[in-house]
């Protein structure tokens, strides 16, 4: 890729920022409640003025919200692949898969033209992981410039890019509805309680993406460079009762908030009920991410490795008007073919 | 009030029962009880019979804190009164089968000792909770594990205040003795805490079989916080939380609160200052459980309390 390389990309008017698709992740619930109640005291002469971004905030999941709980019949983080977003309709579907019907109808169709432009999903995690955009691609210019965006606005918060390897067709959170999409993860913090700092890097953060958005908007060119992206490669899980399937183990006191710190052969991964330490037998060192995940003990999933990679982004700007009308065509002949 | 010179005789302490999963989530307990009902050499002590019990197998099943009410507050005169039915709640039901296994509450039949294991997401490190000053047995017990496992410290919090003292599932021991370790994430395995529980647990038996054997323990004195009152979330006309607790106060549990140091910040970042008229020691700040009670966190007074000297009868 040339230095000077300048990608033109398509203007991004609408961004969906949705809290509480975990009910119990309450940083994201009681920022979108917040945003909502500020939104209602914009004056229309405010509201018209800022042209240049339309923001849609959403509460997705507001039944296991009431409970606070993670969610109600199932993870409807889980709901949106293609297939059960065209699934068939039915009166005894599980809440949540009404429910991310719902939300694709008002976000998306998924892969259509009418889908928002870009997804901001809030979550939060009992792991020590700062703040981290996780995607499913790793290039994807507008996440990757928003993510270098937030390192250069908030350098007093560790902030990380997550790398899912998904295909578009397997995709199945709520972000893979907008045309572009990210997770922003944030911990630790308990299920069930608001952290002040969390809750301030939270609204931070977005007010940065927004910002960055609004920039982008307006025609301001984002200089390209290396960033460094987390790329995940396996799960690990706990140790289990061969029959029982209870967990043996646990995270071991040196390994537990250590996310991010690169794990070696060898090291400690978890330390039996007995004293007993089992040491991480894998050959490559990597570096670990939500350790001792509340929510991922029901998945299996004691905590996630990833390869750290460096990749290189173009710099790039909105198209014009003109560009836009000829991406236009090119994409319906496109299609016409 | 007891002197300083006389001796309390009791009687040995020969039935006690461990407590896990009073609240599903609260996993240090859950695990540790589970752990000894397969093998419980570890809690053996001489004279002494220990048994480990899993008072809400429902809600653990659930990871969950309860099914239908919270099973720490239901052990009330009326709900054991009650007639055992079907249709009560589930806990109040489960209320009434372990006061019929380890009681009746306030009969000479009651065990002599339930720890009960809890863990809080507050900061609260390990705190053993204490429901009535006159208890010397309880004093002795804690003066003891606080001595055993110094330099590291564990805090006595008693409550006994007539309004916010509650109905504990260990209430219905004649010495029920409250172990609250944190932080730890509702639903999630801290090694750290688990061990930290694990250490208590194995000097307060060994308080146990001490006592049993005919050790005297001379009058001395304890320092506890004294529960003072519950502060709720500042909410609005809806009863919507509209404040979070301000990141000075975060984590301070037992450290000092003044008049005029921060308390909360709302939304939007203002500050709301404290407003009481001396100072306080706040704890079971930002427990996850207690947003549905009002209880953003709740006020101390720290006192030392006289325990008298304690031999077996």
């Amino acid at each position: 890729m040339e230095v000077d390389e300048l990608e033109c990309l398509p203007r991004l008017p609408r961004v969906a920022v949705c809290g509480g698709t975990h009910g119990n992740e309450l940083s994201g619930v009681y920022l979108v409640r917040e945003l909502l109640k500020m939104e209602k005291k914009v004056t229309k002469e405010e509201e018209e003025e800022d042209e240049r971004v339309s923001v849609l905030m959403v509460l997705s999941n507001p039944r296991a919200m009431l409970q606070c709980r993670r969610y109600v019949d199932t993870d409807l983080n889980r709901c949106f692949t293609r297939a059960t977003l065209n699934g068939p309709v039915s009166d005894v579907a599980p809440y949540e898969i009404t429910r991310a019907l719902e939300l694709n109808r008002m976000l998306g169709p998924k892969g259509s033209p009418a889908a928002v432009d870009l997804v901001c999903d809030l979550h939060n995690t009992t792991a020590n992981m700062g703040l981290c955009l996780i995607a499913y691609s790793d290039c994807d210019w507008i996440c990757l410039h928003i993510f270098k965006h937030l390192q250069r606005e908030m350098p007093d918060v560790p902030i990380r890019f997550i790398h899912f390897d998904v295909s578009s067709k397997e995709s199945y959170s709520l972000d893979s509805v907008g045309k572009h999409g990210f997770a922003m993860e944030i911990g630790p913090q308990p299920h069930g309680v608001v952290r002040s700092n969390v809750y301030t890097a939270m609204r931070v953060g977005v007010q940065n993406m927004l910002d960055w958005v609004r920039f982008f908007n307006s025609g301001t060119i984002f200089e390209g460079g290396f960033v460094e992206v987390f790329s995940m490669v396996k799960h690990i899980d706990y140790p289990r009762d061969r029959e029982t399937r209870t967990i043996t183990a646990a995270i071991h006191p040196q390994l537990q908030d250590r996310d991010f710190c690169l794990l070696h052969p060898g090291d400690p991964l978890f330390q039996t009920f007995s004293g007993e330490t089992l040491p991480y037998k894998g050959k490559e060192p990597l570096y670990p991410f939500f350790i001792n995940e509340c929510a991922y003990y029901e998945k299996g999933i004691a905590l996630s490795l990833a390869r750290k990679r460096r990749v290189m982004i173009p710099s790039i700007r909105v198209q014009t008007e003109q560009e836009q009308e000829s991406y236009v065509q090119e994409f319906t002949s496109e299609e016409e073919e | 009030m007891s002197s300083f010179n006389s001796i309390v005789s009791l009687e040995e302490a020969r039935r006690v029962a461990i407590f896990g999963g009073t609240h599903g989530n609260e996993m240090s307990g859950v695990t540790l009880v589970n752990l000894w009902v397969k093998n419980g050499a570890e809690i053996q002590r001489k004279g002494v019979e220990t048994k480990p019990f899993i008072t809400n197998p429902k809600a653990v099943e659930k990871c969950a804190r309860y099914v239908d009410t919270d099973l720490n507050r239901a052990f009330t005169p009326e709900n054991l009164s009650a007639p055992q039915g079907d249709n009560q709640p589930y806990e109040v039901q489960r209320a009434q089968e372990i006061n019929g296994i380890f009681g009746p509450k306030g009969s000479p039949d009651a065990y002599d000792v339930i720890f009960d294991l809890h863990n809080t997401t507050s900061n609260m490190g390990c705190t053993l909770i204490l429901e009535s000053s006159k208890d010397h047995f309880n004093l002795q017990m804690m003066n003891y594990i606080k001595k055993a496992i110094a330099p590291s410290s564990c805090l006595v919090l008693l409550n006994e205040h007539p309004l916010l003292k509650y109905s504990t599932s260990r209430s219905i021991a004649k010495h029920p003795v409250g172990l609250e370790v944190g932080p730890q994430p509702q639903g999630v395995l801290r090694s750290n805490i688990f061990e930290a529980m694990r250490v208590i647990l194995k000097h307060a038996l060994d308080f146990i079989e001490l006592f049993n054997e005919g050790m005297e323990f001379p009058s001395c004195t304890v320092e506890v916080f004294r529960v003072l009152e519950r502060i709720d979330y500042p909410r609005d006309a809806n009863g919507n939380i509209i404040a979070m607790v301000h990141p000075n106060l975060q984590d301070c549990d037992w450290e000092p609160l003044n008049p005029g140091d921060p308390m909360f910040q709302t939304f939007d970042g203002k500050t709301i200052r404290f407003q009481g008229s001396g100072t306080v020691y706040p704890t079971f700040i930002n427990e996850a459980a207690y947003y549905e009670k009002q209880q953003a966190f709740v006020t101390t007074r720290r006192e030392s309390l006289v325990a008298s000297s304690i031999r077996k009868v």
